[in-house]
């Protein structure tokens, strides 16, 4: 190597260290703001939790653990308990998503599998996104005025027909009741579940589809053993992300679920939801019931918060298969 | 275009495939063109040329794999064993069955080994001696010995070489009639791709073999004929395919009738 090659391949290694220049203070503050920002994120919901729960305090001590397993919401002699909210709210979820999945998942595969023409496909596709921008209170409203009318029938005939299954049964019903509640949830979370898993099954990649198919499977096979089973992951988050909304949704439950604090095996008759107590009974609660009712929001918290464990840990169990 | 020795040779052998000038379409534009080829019963066949002369659209021919691309269009005469394979009575799933198809990706199912070489047999209702196939097809595939003790691991665990040869097990489990091949080691390392080009060697005893290859070294290390696909631009800028000329592999590698075919498998171009 001559010198002169040695001085030019020194003269490259110049300028390597570190430069005390605005773009570095630029990055080490935005570092710095990034961070700030996930710890606030972290910090509000941590700060919720404690806040509802201090504010709970004089309802846990009250009541203790027998809290969720009593049926009695008596103001007057402040004796609380919210098994039937539990109740309600697990059962018009259930009710939403035991709908909304199967619907969900057949639009979803009708909207990506190949089934109509992008032209037809589209709009419709449009047409569900924008079912999340209807508020909820709108919902509601649209539920007392149009759906009761038109659904009492149904309701009655079900009653009529299959009283003798014991979630059918009781009196005539009237039209508020918990069916009622799951089916506008059920309107509620279909959107949320059609566009995941519809993405879930628009990364599936094509060769997957076309292995099956050249394999002899129809298309319906391909469908249900190949495509159903390697989204299952995208799926299940779905399902639970539309459960998650459905336990916590207020307006709907309070407007339409009929507010009768009681534990009914029928669906046809009303009940109630721990987001309906809360809603309807906040504006006039005395102090006592302040806390009962907070103590009621942090046990729907906890109850959404098994959920998404639930679901996380689903999801990592299945997404082993992809 | 199809040569004079072909033919001869092809009056003691069974013709599979027999298209006479079919032409492809997608949408408005042509994408294969007057294609009058024969495929040889227990041969291999290669399909050779540059990218965009059509030879893996004629290979979704055969087993009408081109159906699912939305706009396709097969025009012309195909026929396997005699009959029209574009028939309106043609049921593409039944046929899909006879004329297996491995692919350019490895794309094992996200199911086990097991489930993997089983799917095609469940589909199609063979369900008898489920292990016994499910054994046999990994062997003939050259993959039992690697898998036996894992066949209830997940398919899409392997390296891409056992991947593919997965896609093998799982082709012939169906014991197709035929088994095409979409440039089946153009994601794979050479030690792979050996072991591959190995196994249809075999696999030639008892099936008959198609091939698309971008690589000319393997045509001429596997092929018993070849094919030369060659593209030119339409007016507007699309490019069509043609077959150009199909000889036997010794043959279109050491003196092709055509100087299209001279100057591709000298190098010259592709």
């Amino acid at each position: 190597m001559t010198l002169a090659e040695q001085s030019t391949g020194y003269q490259r290694s110049q300028g390597l260290e570190k430069r005390n220049s605005t773009a570095r203070v630029l990055d080490v503050g935005f570092w710095g703001l990034t961070l700030l920002l996930a710890i606030g994120a972290g910090a509000v919901l941590i700060w919720v939790i404690l806040q509802t729960a201090d504010s709970a305090m004089p309802a846990i001590r009250a009541f203790g653990p027998g809290f969720i397993f009593g049926t009695t919401w008596n103001p007057v002699t402040n004796v609380y308990g919210v098994l039937p909210q539990i109740y309600g709210t697990l059962i018009t979820s259930f009710i939403a998503v035991a709908l909304a999945v199967p619907l969900g998942i057949g639009v979803a595969i009708f909207l990506t599998e190949g089934f109509a023409p992008k032209w037809v496909t589209t709009p419709i596709a449009f047409a569900i996104e924008l079912i999340v921008a209807i508020p909820s209170v709108v919902l509601g409203i649209w539920g007392i005025f149009v759906l009761i009318p038109a659904i009492r029938p149904f309701f009655r005939f079900l009653n009529a027909n299959f009283g003798w299954i014991p979630i059918f049964g009781g009196g005539t019903p009237r039209g508020n009741n918990l069916l009622l509640v799951g089916l506008v949830l059920a309107i509620m979370i279909v959107p949320v579940i059609i566009s995941i898993t519809r993405s879930t099954f628009e990364v599936l990649p094509r060769d997957m589809r076309t292995g099956s198919l050249a394999l002899g499977a129809t298309r319906w096979e391909t469908i249900l053993r190949v495509l159903i089973p390697a989204g299952l992951s995208g799926i299940i988050s779905s399902v639970m992300l539309g459960l998650g909304r459905a336990l916590g949704e207020t307006m709907v439950s309070a407007m339409l679920v009929g507010n009768a604090n009681r534990i009914d095996i029928s669906w046809l008759q009303p009940g109630t939801t721990i987001t309906a107590l809360i809603a309807s009974q906040f504006g006039e609660a005395g102090r006592t019931q302040v806390a009962a009712l907070m103590y009621a929001g942090l046990v729907l918290m906890i109850l959404s918060l098994v959920v998404n464990i639930l679901a996380e840990v689903v999801i990592r169990r299945f997404q082993n298969v992809e | 275009m199809q040569s004079q020795s072909m033919n001869n040779t092809a009056v003691d052998l069974r013709r599979i495939f027999e298209a006479q000038n079919l032409s492809v379409y997608y949408g408005n534009s042509i994408a294969l063109r007057d294609v009058t080829l024969n495929i040889l019963e227990g041969k291999i066949t290669a399909f050779i040329g540059p990218s965009g002369c059509g030879k893996s659209t004629l290979l979704r021919c055969y087993n009408r794999t081109n159906d699912l691309i939305p706009g396709a269009e097969v025009k012309g005469h195909l026929t396997y064993r005699g009959k029209q394979l574009y028939d309106k009575t043609v049921d593409p799933v039944v046929v899909r069955r006879k004329i297996g198809m491995v692919f350019q990706q490895p794309n094992p199912f996200p199911k086990t080994i097991y489930d993997n070489v089983a799917y095609g047999l469940r589909v199609n209702g063979m369900k008898q001696n489920l292990d016994e196939v499910v054994e046999k097809s990994l062997r003939k595939a050259a993959l039992w010995d690697e898998v036996k003790d894992k066949l209830k691991t997940l398919g899409t665990s392997l390296s891409g070489g056992q991947q593919q040869r997965l896609c093998i097990a799982r082709a012939i489990a169906v014991q197709p009639d035929v088994i095409l091949m979409d440039e089946p080691c153009s994601a794979l390392d050479p030690i792979s791709t050996m072991r591959i080009e190995e196994l249809m060697k075999e696999l030639k005893q008892e099936y008959t073999i198609v091939i698309v290859t971008h690589n000319m070294q393997q045509a001429s290390r596997v092929a018993d004929y070849t094919a030369f696909f060659n593209a030119e631009a339409l007016d507007g800028g699309k490019r069509v395919g043609y077959l150009v000329e199909v000889d036997t592999t010794d043959k279109v590698f050491s003196n092709p009738a055509d100087q299209r075919t001279r100057d591709y498998v000298s190098g010259r171009f592709g």
